[in-house]
């Protein structure tokens, strides 16, 4: 019997944390370039990009099973509202952000993935959970 | 950057991650034991050795163009593109599934808009 953590990574799961990866990667380097070159040019963008990177890096591997299940359901959490929240900040507010961030416009610069991704790894999240306590 | 190399790096990611998409169709987990998806290590290895040879020619000519560039995105882009495809590759083998397929035609799709970006940062300011 697979235990929990190996059932998250296989399957669909393993598709998803690869592109969980991806944006960690991206966000992260990103985000750094952003800060080491020109952060007086926009703090709260920037500030906010390196906060989305943590994100996705604690999601990743939390989804992979290398810490704690229930750091998985925070970050994808936080990463939903994030979305959520900077998305509409940007729309309401957009002299707040003169430089884009992950999340603006909902994630509309990376085709929207930001903001699926939050919501594909809460539903996985709770489908494996139920696979393995089945009611 | 190199003309041409762009592009012929371009396409061969986009073939991989057609081939990629049809194994994970066809249910046709990365073994490396059966020959079309040895045929796919094989564009896969290829493709990561033109991107090597892109970050090699890529810091030479960072290091020698009067341009102005964003040296900094623009050499994290060359370096990112060698790195994610290997990390792909690995994590897609670990799974005995279509998903497995799956995750190498995503970081297959990831070199192109890598190499997209990373020709706009250098004609940016041509």
């Amino acid at each position: 019997m697979p235990s929990l953590a190996d059932t998250t990574r296989s399957g669909p799961g393993r598709l998803l944390i690869a592109v969980y990866g991806i944006f960690a990667i991206a966000a992260t380097a990103r985000s750094a370039v952003q800060i080491a070159t020109r952060f007086g040019h926009a703090p709260l963008a920037f500030l906010l990009s390196a906060f989305a990177a943590a994100v996705y890096l604690v999601a990743t591997a939390a989804l992979a099973g290398v810490v704690d299940r229930r750091v998985a359901w925070a970050a994808c959490g936080v990463e939903l509202a994030g979305v959520l929240a900077v998305g509409a900040a940007s729309l309401v507010a957009p002299a707040a952000f003169p430089e884009p961030t992950v999340w603006s416009g909902f994630g509309s610069g990376y085709g929207f993935v930001p903001l699926v991704l939050p919501v594909l790894g809460l539903l996985w999240l709770r489908h494996t959970g139920n696979a393995v306590r089945p009611q | 950057m190199i003309p041409v190399l762009p592009t012929v790096l371009t396409v061969l990611a986009l073939v991989a991650a057609a081939w990629s998409v049809l194994l994970a169709i066809l249910d046709h987990p990365i073994t490396l034991s059966t020959k079309p998806t040895l045929g796919l290590a094989v564009a896969v290895l290829t493709l990561e050795a033109g991107l090597v040879v892109q970050l090699i020619a890529g810091i030479v000519q960072v290091a020698s163009t009067d341009r102005e560039l964003e040296t900094a995105t623009f050499v994290g882009y060359l370096i990112g593109v060698v790195v994610v495809l290997p990390l792909g590759a690995f994590w897609s083998l670990a799974e005995r599934s279509r998903w497995g397929a799956g995750v190498l035609a995503v970081a297959c799709l990831s070199v192109p808009v890598m190499v997209l970006r990373m020709s706009q940062l250098w004609t940016a300011h041509a």
